[in-house]
């Protein structure tokens, strides 16, 4: 029996479009490194943390689907059971759940998105769930705030420190249920309420800086259902979730009475047991105990109910998915900076990180929330701030790397300065080139003396 | 079972005095854990009582009668073959210290199991390979005795180990007695301490050449005169040492001697020769007196968890599962109830969801949800944890080499405690609990794993079935003949019998009007009261300030209970007494609702010694005043404490009448219910 009744599904996704020229054929999304480990390892090591051994992985495209579980094969052998599934491209989280909803068994699933950074236990989602009987637990955190830390001494003067406002969230005064949650476009549109839900509450909380964490615990037997019946879904944010949190007053959703989520999993319970539990809600006060707000909602079962639940992780734990390339470099950041526990690193005494393999010129400076990883190499009278620099590294004299991501084999040639921007792997910087706020692509070659700012630079 | 201790070691000291008791069975605990010291004390009380005869000494410390007597003899027959091993000198002080010495050893081995006759033999025998290694090196410690000897008028250390070297030599001459069948008893071995050990390890190097020719020396006499003195010694030791301190460990030290002694009689018995009569007569004492103490001790139900012993409380932390964090500031009178800073404990049981690995996940469902209160009520909580037992119990397979009633009450047991741990058990969750455990240790042993577990599936349904279920029902029809038309009926609270009542009164016609009380925190009633509205029933509804009031019109008082004790106390929600001596003072028949299975044969005269604390926040803080705001971070002052009490004791006077599944009755008559429904329906 899978632990606790929870199975557990990472969407790993593909090669986001929205994270070009990160990545690329050769480096889905999932292995992007941050911090020099796969973004993917962040979430599997969460898992591991709580005990989650079995996992089914999803990645889109057979391509990244081989890479990645190669990578985990060769990462997690004896420590995790994953099994990796591809699923074509572009079938969203709703179609990537589909292609493995027939494997699942366990009475709840654990749905994780594979971008996720963060130190929220798993656990505490997956209880709430189970606390509350729901149909979906949505894990929300607090919305990161984007953009370069205000210590940076340059860069980002125009981007102003703002938390980016993702969703617009709606719950009872209680904050324990989900009434209201708009995604992605409808963000900018007016908000509108069902009146039924209104009613039935009194009264709701409209928030917008709760982030949806892409963590969502599902009970299976609905989930299966939706994905069955509504095969025009596409997506679990844009498409399941809206559809839960409306109808969760009128329910629709085929056999989630109580009877059932009280039952859990009920291939042989008898028609005693059905009796026994319905009687069981008709004594217990419990069934009408929830926030005398909801109290309609919970009388008599004219109407089918079920509930959208939320956690909402507090202000102190780390949260952040990798889905722009602001967020990469801005995860990248507090991965070795303020939320230095995530990275797995021991930090030096200079609040640094820098493998002892890795050879300093002379007069070369690294600051501290810095990280320098095995084999690389840097020239005299260079400079690193705030910036991870990946293995295998050449880079020459007179280079100043700030607030910046340099991935692997990266070659970095005399007088460069890079600001702000991502450098990926075998990319060559030539002599004195100025980079602010760029991306590279891989396997690029920036020529000599070049200046670029505010560029997204690959091969065609 | 920590819990028992206190009250064993209170008694343990009186038996001894009256003398019942073997004098091996206190001490060895403390001889063995620390040897040195106890024996000085016994030294320095023998020396100061005894004169320079040892027999004499003997009474003196006032000894048991039963076992006085043949050491008496014994040792003055030995006596004057005892020197050969010693130096003359100091003949009395000798004595004393042999004694001593004795004395402790002695009881050492009585951990061990070997009886003190039987033990010289097989000391001498150390080659044998029936003692196990550890058992050898303390034997060829004590058997060491020349340079000891020499050394005899010093400290009492010395003396002790000069005495073990007179012991083993003692021991090893001429024996003709076999080793006897100790091996097997050596083996459970676990009586030598390891401090002990080291003792007897240093005295090892002193002694070792010499250890052979004293064994020679020493004649089948002098082993007698040494057992009696020994004996004689063991006592006088454990006298002083009962003296000196009880300890709570004496009471483990004694289910350990029972054992042992249940294991070495036989052999005792079997010797022959005068010595060994008595000791053999001790042992068995012990194997009788014992045991019955036990059972008797386990009568008596174990005292709750008090929470103002802060030991225990740290050892309970231990083993805890959800992590607990008391509260600072706690009522003085009520510090003995758990009571826990709120909050702290749901999140941090909610992170470690997958952590926990026994747990199955309905009863950890059900454990969450009685943290954070979304389950409460009697009936309520006994129905969710015992459909989460079945659960379990459906989704349980007997690990190898194991037995499914053992295992599975272990599993229920830890179960329980994971609940308790959530939220204090309910009277009513109590006996459903002893119901389920009774069934599994029922079961037939030729029962396969599937019809055990179907069959314990059934048991719990029908325990649902019939004492919640249908017992409402009843109570229903009987409490309704109680409502007439104009009846106008007060209720406090929120009591799912009640409603039912209310609402199955209203559908048969009866023409009544509700009163409800209600009272902060909780607010329960107002469920109740929009329930009832919604069924079209005639309400009022007041808080329990303004009860003296509404009691004007009230014709009778319908309440529910938590349980039911023996005196024919109702245990309730707080607020249940005060509403119920109110309507005893109007002359307001109190009529209390309430199954039989939560009736339980404790008596309780207050609500203090047995009570559940909330949330102290909950009282400080009134939902929708935020300008009541005085209580704001009362814990950081420490002058303030806020008790928010959840039960009460209602006393048998104000009730009028209980109406429970087997009728209604006056609540004297609650333990004839207890006495003669418990055994056939619960139990059986």
């Amino acid at each position: 029996m899978a632990r606790m009744d929870f199975e557990v599904v990472v969407l790993a996704g593909g090669t986001s479009r929205k994270l070009n020229p990160l990545v690329s054929q050769e480096i889905p999304k999932a292995l992007l490194p941050v911090a020099n480990r796969p973004v993917l390892s962040y979430v599997l090591e969460l898992l591991e943390a709580s005990n989650l051994k079995d996992l089914i992985v999803v990645a889109e495209g057979e391509d990244a689907a081989l890479r990645i579980g190669g990578w985990i094969s060769g990462a997690y052998v004896d420590r995790l059971h994953v099994e990796v599934a591809a699923v074509p491209e572009g079938v969203g989280t709703a179609g990537a759940l589909r292609a493995v909803a027939s494997y699942l068994t366990a009475n709840d699933v654990l749905i994780i998105s594979g971008d996720l950074v963060t130190d929220v236990p798993p656990g505490a989602v997956a209880a709430t769930h189970r606390r509350h009987s729901a149909v979906v637990t949505a894990l929300l955190c607090p919305a990161p705030v984007s953009g370069p830390s205000d210590t940076g001494t340059s860069g980002g003067k125009e981007k102003a420190k703002k938390p980016v406002c993702c969703n617009i969230v709606g719950l009872d005064p209680t904050r324990q249920y989900l009434l209201h949650m708009a995604t992605g476009a409808e963000v900018e549109k007016d908000i509108r309420v069902q009146k039924s839900i209104l009613r039935a509450v009194g009264q709701i909380e409209i928030r917008a800086d709760l982030m949806d964490a892409h963590m969502y615990a599902f009970k299976r037997s609905v989930l299966q259902d939706i994905l069955d019946q509504k095969d025009k879904f596409h997506s679990i944010k844009q498409d399941i979730l809206p559809y839960l949190i409306r109808t969760q007053l009128n329910s629709e959703v085929s056999d989630n009475g109580v009877v059932k989520s009280e039952s859990g999993m009920d291939n042989i319970s008898s028609q005693n047991d059905l009796r026994w539990l319905s009687q069981h809600r008709e004594i217990a006060p419990s069934a009408f105990q929830e926030p005398h707000a909801f109290s309609l909602k919970s009388l008599p079962d004219a109407r089918r109910t079920h509930k959208c639940c939320v956690y909402i992780s507090s202000e102190s734990k780390y949260c952040a998915r990798l889905n722009s390339i602001q967020a990469y470099s801005d995860i990248n950041r507090d991965v070795v900076g303020e939320a230095s526990h995530l990275s797995g690193y021991s930090f030096s005494a200079q609040n640094n990180i820098i493998h002892p393999s890795a050879e300093l010129g002379s007069k070369t400076t690294v600051g501290p929330q810095c990280m320098l990883a095995e084999g690389s190499k840097l020239g005299d009278k260079c400079s690193v701030k705030r910036s991870v620099i990946g293995r295998h590294c050449r880079i020459g004299s007179n280079v100043k790397i700030v607030n910046s991501i340099v991935m692997n084999h990266v070659t970095i040639e005399d007088g460069c300065s890079i600001q702000g921007s991502v450098v990926c792997s075998n990319v060559q910087l030539q002599e004195r080139v100025v980079l602010k706020d760029c991306q590279v692509g891989a396997g690029y070659v920036v020529t000599t003396g070049s200046d670029h700012k505010s560029e997204s630079l690959a091969r065609k | 079972m920590d819990m028992r201790r206190p009250p064993r070691t209170v008694s343990d000291p009186k038996v001894r005095q009256v003398g019942f008791v073997t004098p091996s069975v206190a001490p060895p605990t403390r001889s063995l854990s620390d040897a040195p010291t106890t024996v000085a004390a016994a030294a320095a009380a023998l020396s100061a009582s005894s004169p320079p005869s040892g027999e004499i000494s003997l009474p003196g410390s006032s000894l048991s009668p039963v076992m006085i007597p043949p050491p008496r003899h014994a040792s003055s027959d030995g006596r004057p073959s005892a020197p050969v091993a010693v130096p003359n000198p100091a003949s009395s002080l000798r004595r004393d210290s042999l004694r001593i010495r004795v004395g402790s050893y002695n009881a050492s081995e009585v951990v061990l199991g070997t009886p003190p006759s039987a033990s010289p033999s097989s000391r001498t025998d150390y080659t044998a390979s029936e003692f196990s290694e550890e058992a050898m090196s303390p034997w060829h410690g004590r058997s060491g005795t020349a340079k000891v000897a020499s050394s005899f008028p010093g400290s009492s250390s010395e003396m002790i180990v000069m005495k073990t070297g007179v012991v083993g030599g003692g021991g090893a001459g001429s024996t003709p007695k076999s080793p006897l069948t100790t091996a097997s008893v050596v083996k459970t071995l676990p009586g030598i301490s390891e401090k002990e050990r080291e003792v007897l390890m240093g005295t090892q190097n002193d002694g070792a050449g010499a250890s052979k020719t004293l064994k020679e020396k020493t004649t089948k006499a002098e082993r007698r005169a040494l057992q009696e003195a020994q004996r004689a010694a063991k006592a006088a030791a454990k006298e002083a040492g009962a003296g000196v301190k009880p300890s709570a460990a004496s009471g483990s030290a004694v289910a350990a001697n029972t054992k042992q002694g249940k294991v070495v009689k036989p052999p005792p018995q079997k010797k022959d020769g005068p010595q060994i009569a008595p000791p053999s007569g001790t042992s068995e004492k012990k194997v009788v007196d014992r045991p019955p103490e036990k059972d008797r001790k386990k009568d008596v139900p174990a005292p709750r968890m008090q929470f103002d012993d802060k030991h225990r409380v740290e050892k309970a932390k231990r083993r805890a599962v959800v992590n607990q964090f008391e509260a600072k500031n706690r009522v003085e009178l009520f510090r003995h109830l758990p009571q826990y800073i709120h909050g702290t404990q749901l999140p941090d049981l909610e992170g470690k969801f997958f952590q926990l690995d026994p747990m199955h996940p309905s009863v950890y469902k059900v454990g969450l949800q009685y943290l954070s209160g979304k389950i409460s009520g009697g009936n309520a909580r006994c129905i969710a944890m015992l459909l989460a037992f079945r659960e379990a119990i459906r989704d349980y397979s007997t690990p190898p080499e194991k037995a499914l009633v053992r295992d599975l009450t272990a599993k229920i047991s830890s179960f329980v405690s994971f609940l308790i741990e959530c939220r204090p058990l309910s009277i009513s969750m109590g006996n459903a609990i002893k119901f389920l455990k009774n069934r599994i240790a029922k079961l037939p042993d030729a029962m396969s794993e599937s019809e055990a577990k179907s069959s314990l599936q059934s048991d719990i349904d029908r325990f649902i079935s019939e004492k919640i279920v249908i017992a409402d029902k009843v109570i229903i029809r009987h409490a309704v003949t109680k409502i007439r038309d104009g009846d106008v009926l007060l209720t406090y609270g929120l009591s799912s019998v009640v409603e039912m009542i209310l609402v199955y009164a209203h559908e048969v016609g009866k023409q009544f009007r509700v009163v409800i009380v209600d009272s902060r925190p909780k607010l329960e009633g107002q469920v109740l009261l929009h329930r009832l509205v919604a069924k079209g029933l005639n309400c009022t509804y007041t808080h329990i300030n303004a009860i003296s009031y509404i009691m004007h019109e009230v014709t009778r008082v319908f309440l529910g209970a938590a349980s039911v004790l023996s005196n024919g106390t109702v245990y309730s929600r707080v607020g249940t007494a005060c509403v119920a001596m109110v309507a005893n003072a109007f002359r307001v028949p109190v009529l209390i609702c309430c199954e039989a299975y939560k009736f339980h044969e404790r008596v309780q005269l207050d609500s203090i010694c047995s009570n559940e604390l909330g949330d102290p926040d909950a009282i400080s803080k009134v939902s929708g005043r935020k300008d009541l705001n005085h209580l704001d971070n009362w814990a950081d002052n420490e002058n303030l404490q806020l008790l928010n009490l959840s039960y009460d004791a209602t006393p048998s006077d104000y009730v009028s009448m209980i109406i429970t599944d087997y009728g209604m009755l006056p609540p004297s008559s609650v333990p004839v219910i207890v006495r003669e429904y418990r055994r056939e329906n619960l139990w059986i």
